[in-house]
């Protein structure tokens, strides 16, 4: 095929990254080889505008074993066992195809899981959506839970927890995270290398097909009236095909046959060939004509650019392939050795003998092109303080239960019951039980917490307090579970990094997550960029989804976040300021002010958590939760979600605050715990030894919900009726109700299957 | 006395069935490959939990042309335990060790939460070490777990007493808000008529340990081993 500068245009390839290829090639590439630098450069597997930035974060420390650069970050946990964990997203084929992008969002990341030698464990999700009543919003909604039902349900990993939000800036974009995490033996680890001349190269799994050729490239692009044609570029999964993948995977890593293996994702069989032998300093022969087809009449080009799930290019020891490809025929699964290790530095193509691309491995990634764009803070006026009437004498009970049930801050039990929650036995707290997850490792009386936050209207309204807060908000859920913060992936989501009001948002919120993470000691151990979120020029708002995984020496440590009985004291840990820009509050009440968001004070936020650990190693606590989205008054509402309520008196608490920002104010560095009378003092004692500002404020009740101050009450209201709207909220609100029918209770709720 | 857990491709609660075998109860337990015909010994088989084959055409209709499965229909006709949880009930109905069907949930969706059990009959192997009327609390994870038989069957599996366990609410009521599938008289489990073979749609392999904060499960898997202790 003739190359035409139309063709490289749309392969997504300026004129100055053609003249780069010609260089490295000393020649004009051929149809195949454009194909492959297309993806190889395209943002999604290139970083090339991330790059620059991506170098702030700290990556190392005592308990990191792999940092970025691999399939997924490994931590130490303890007694030989390690962690490995990443976090994708699969932004554009969900928006597309929500049930099969986000099916293979799943696949994807624990692909990236087991490649490394890991049993993955569990899986979190992350996922925005727009407003519900936006166009396609519901199906939307529905098709992605279940796309990630029906993947990880089938493959038999437990969806955990993970968080979903809803905002306009959405619309026209969501955003699918997934986090996935595995544990194995430290000698168990396996990296993507093609190391070993002469050692064969087999490809295993799903055979090859006409699915998802130059998905990279359309996750490259912003979306556009015409988007709906890109959707033959979404790949299909089949869960059933990699149960039986990862099986033969840990059975094979199990001898010691094989000395490099990679998973086929983004960009396929070229991104895994190349970043094999690029890692080892190698090369790659490989026969494509071997490789098993779906369909026939495929090319070349389509083989090394087809996205067909459930695929993985092995590296065997020589003279060791039989067994390799008996493992996988064993469970079913097509094994072809289709080439070998070289090592003059080109990954070679042959199609029936005849060499059809050559391409040098190391300048597609030394020489790949790297971007410093431009960056400049938008002009808009944002003030200190939310600037509102003093509205003190208003129903505050009415407040918090419009609140409660708001899509963002309402039960999501709708959504993850959907999903096997407790498969694999391990699963010792799941969704809406703490503020992580709690999952055990057999056999070694540990456990780990995992969870992924972000707020992406505190991102928007200033990226560098957003970035911090992500972080910080992780740290705290792990910590009130009863984890110590050990490490972080990140999963950064962002619009067109062209502009330069998206570009100084993503270096804002780099600068702000990495600052989290050298003061709480969470160094980024792997993670993923998205960029390109936007529709007809409409970015999502700067999302850098954080996900964290910590570790419970002791698997028995936590308490849940729910109070558990009555007549326990309850005590506030933090300080409250007048902190209302960027909350729930605001964003409900006054939806078009513009104030800055809760600061974040890290080394509060440090001695916060050294606190939690001190208190949950001591036994003390009966119920501890972090306050995050909705303030104080909407995490005592979750806290006596399951009955128990509580009788608050604030008259002492912040009395410089109005009742507003006291109740649903945003103050970041705070935790409710509640515990027996006998321990309140030593809790007490503990946080004043650790310089933590901590009251007690009340004491649990049996069903009543009573905020006081100076003698009257603000909110007053029973557990039943809290509960009540919380946990209806979501199926009413998919079945087209306002936040108003839910509260008087009047609604239908979602219908079975919801139309496109 | 002897597990024998069978992997079938795509089962996923093999290893949760094992675990508990092995490391709760402490008996013997061994993995059972499906292209295998040899139950290396086991006194009970466990088809466990998953997606075996995919559920693909329906959920255990491949699974029933299985290798394994000759020698676990020769183990049950000659009395030996068997025991299907979850997607292996749906197997068991497929191969015809035990009568019905199960369909898709009412409300079309996969569905994953806690339910409560009654527990209709203790003159099982697999219930004996439970009370009758004893109230499990105990999770489901499927989309496929809807009873269905005709009346006459149904009728002839109450008049045997095969039906092990029912969906109740947390005071042993038998409501159709408790029954979380639409399946026919909230059955949850039944048993073949000569009491060897049981399946049920929830997992009691899941709360089998007081850790994982329930351990109401256990109750049926004590009963096994002291059932085979008295053999």
């Amino acid at each position: 095929m003739q190359i035409t500068p139309e063709l490289i245009a749309s392969h997504g390839i300026t004129e100055d990254e053609y003249q780069r290829i010609e260089q490295i090639l000393g020649r004009a590439p051929n149809y195949t080889e454009l194909g492959i630098f297309s993806v190889m450069w395209s943002e999604h597997c290139s970083y090339k505008s991330s790059r620059v930035h991506l170098r702030n974060f700290p990556t190392s420390g005592p308990r990191v074993i792999q940092g970025p650069g691999e399939n997924a970050g490994i931590i130490d946990i303890g007694d030989g066992w390690v962690a490995a964990f990443k976090m994708e997203s699969h932004n554009h084929p969900s928006f597309i195809e929500p049930y099969q992008g986000a099916a293979t969002g799943v696949g994807g990341i624990l692909r990236d899981i087991f490649t490394m030698g890991a049993r993955p464990i569990a899986c979190l999700d992350s996922l925005r959506f727009g407003e519900l009543d936006a166009p396609r919003m519901k199906y939307l909604v529905d098709g992605v839970v279940r796309g990630i039902a029906g993947y990880g349900n089938c493959i038999g990993i437990p969806t955990v927890g993970g968080e979903t939000s809803f905002h306009s800036s959405y619309n026209g974009n969501i955003l699918v995270n997934v986090f996935a995490l595995g544990v194995t033996k430290k000698e168990k680890i396996f990296k993507g290398t093609a190391s070993g001349v002469g050692n064969p190269v087999i490809y295993v799994g799903s055979k090859t097909g006409r699915d998802g050729i130059h998905g990279a490239t359309m996750a490259s692009a912003e979306f556009d009236e015409a988007s709906e044609e890109k959707r033959p570029t979404v790949q299909v999964g089949d869960p059933f095909t990699e149960k039986l993948l990862l099986e033969a995977c840990l059975e094979i890593m199990d001898t010691d046959a094989i000395v490099g293996i990679q998973d086929m994702g983004a960009a396929g069989l070229t991104s895994s060939s190349f970043e094999m032998a690029g890692r080892a300093g190698t090369g790659v022969k490989m026969n494509l004509d071997r490789v098993p087809m779906r369909e026939s009449g495929m090319t070349p080009y389509e083989i090394m650019l087809s996205e067909s799930q459930e695929r993985m290019l092995i590296v065997a020891k020589r003279g060791r392939e039989d067994e390799v490809v008996r493992v996988f025929e064993k469970w079913d699964l097509n094994a072809a050795v289709v080439g070998e290790v070289t090592d003059d530095g080109f990954v070679r193509l042959f199609w029936h003998g005849e060499q059809v691309a050559q391409i040098p491995v190391e300048p597609i990634s030394t020489e790949a092109p790297v971007y410093q764009r431009p960056m400049a803070a938008p002009e808009r006026k944002i003030s200190d303080s939310l600037d509102r009437q003093r509205v003190d004498d208003a129903d505050f009970t009415g407040t918090l239960l419009e609140l409660a049930a708001s899509p963002n801050l309402c039960s999501k039990h709708w959504i993850y019951e959907q999903y096997d929650t407790t498969v694999r036995t391990n699963t010792l707290a799941g969704p809406e039980q703490r503020d992580a997850a709690i999952v055990r490792v057999k056999g070694t009386g540990r456990a780990l917490a995992i969870t992924s936050d972000v707020n992406p209207v505190y991102c928007f309204l200033d990226p560098y307090e957003g970035g911090k807060q992500a972080v910080a908000e992780a740290a705290r859920n792990v910590a009130v579970s009863g984890g110590r913060p050990v490490a972080i992936t990140d999963c950064l989501n962002f619009g067109s990094p062209e502009r330069p009001d998206i570009m100084w948002q993503f270096a804002e919120c780099i600068r702000g997550i990495s600052d989290a993470c050298r003061a709480l000691e969470t160094p980024v151990v792997s993670g993923n960029v998205s960029f390109y979120n936007e529709t007809e020029g409409r970015a999502v708002y700067p999302t850098p989804s954080i996900g964290m995984a910590g570790i419970l020496e002791d698997e028995t440590a936590g308490c849940p976040l729910h109070f558990d009985a009555a007549n326990l004291d309850v005590i506030i840990l933090g300080g409250s300021r007048d902190e209302l820009g960027g909350s729930e509050w605001q964003q409900r009440f006054m939806p078009d002010a513009m104030a800055k968001p809760p600061r974040v004070d890290l080394e509060e936020e440090r001695k916060l958590v050294e606190l939690l650990l001190s208190l949950h190693q001591n036994r003390l606590l009966r119920s501890a939760h972090d306050l995050a989205n909705g303030g104080l008054a909407i995490a005592l509402a979750e806290c006596a979600m399951k009955g128990f309520g509580v009788h608050l008196d604030l008259t002492n608490y912040s009395s410089g605050l109005d009742a507003i920002a006291l109740l649903f104010g945003e103050s970041q560095g705070r935790a409710i715990v509640a515990c027996t009378n006998d321990r309140t003092d030593a809790v007490l004692a503990r946080a004043a030894s650790l310089g933590v500002a901590a009251q007690q404020i009340g004491k649990t009740t049996n069903a009543s919900f009573l905020i006081e101050r100076n003698g009257t009450p603000l909110v007053k209201t029973s557990t039943q009726e809290l509960a009540r709207v919380w946990r209806s909220a979501f199926a009413l609100l998919l079945g087209g109700d306002s936040v108003e029918e839910v509260i008087r209770g009047v609604g239908e709720e979602a219908p079975e299957v919801m139309a496109h | 006395m002897k597990f024998g857990i069978v992997i079938l491709p795509g089962s996923n609660c093999d290893h949760d069935a094992w675990h508990v075998a092995k490391n709760v109860v402490s008996a013997e337990a061994e993995l059972l490959w499906h292209k295998e015909t040899d139950l290396k010994g086991a006194d009970c088989v466990i088809i466990p939990g998953g997606f075996a084959y995919g559920d693909y055409l329906r959920a255990g209709a491949l699974a029933k042309f299985a290798p394994i499965m000759e020698p676990i229909r020769r183990h049950a006709a000659n009395g030996g335990l068997v025991f299907g949880i979850c997607n292996g009930f749906q197997v068991l109905t497929e191969v015809g060790l035990l009568p019905g069907a199960l369909m898709r949930n009412e409300h079309l969706r996969f569905l994953s939460r806690d339910v409560f059990l009654r527990t209709e009959e203790t003159d099982t192997p697999f219930t004996s070490e439970l009370q009758r009327g004893q109230i499990l609390r105990v999770p489901i994870a499927h989309g496929e777990g809807n009873y269905y038989a005709d009346d006459a069957t149904l009728d002839e599996l109450e008049r045997n007493r095969q039906v092990i366990f029912r969906y109740c609410d947390g005071e042993g009521r038998m409501t159709s808000e408790a029954n979380p599938n639409g399946s026919a008289r909230n059955i949850a489990g039944i048993c073949n008529a000569s009491r060897n073979v049981l399946g049920m749609m929830p997992h009691p392999e899941r709360c089998s340990e007081e850790l994982l904060g329930n351990a109401d499960g256990l109750g049926i898997f004590k009963s096994i081993v002291a059932s085979l202790a008295r053999v």
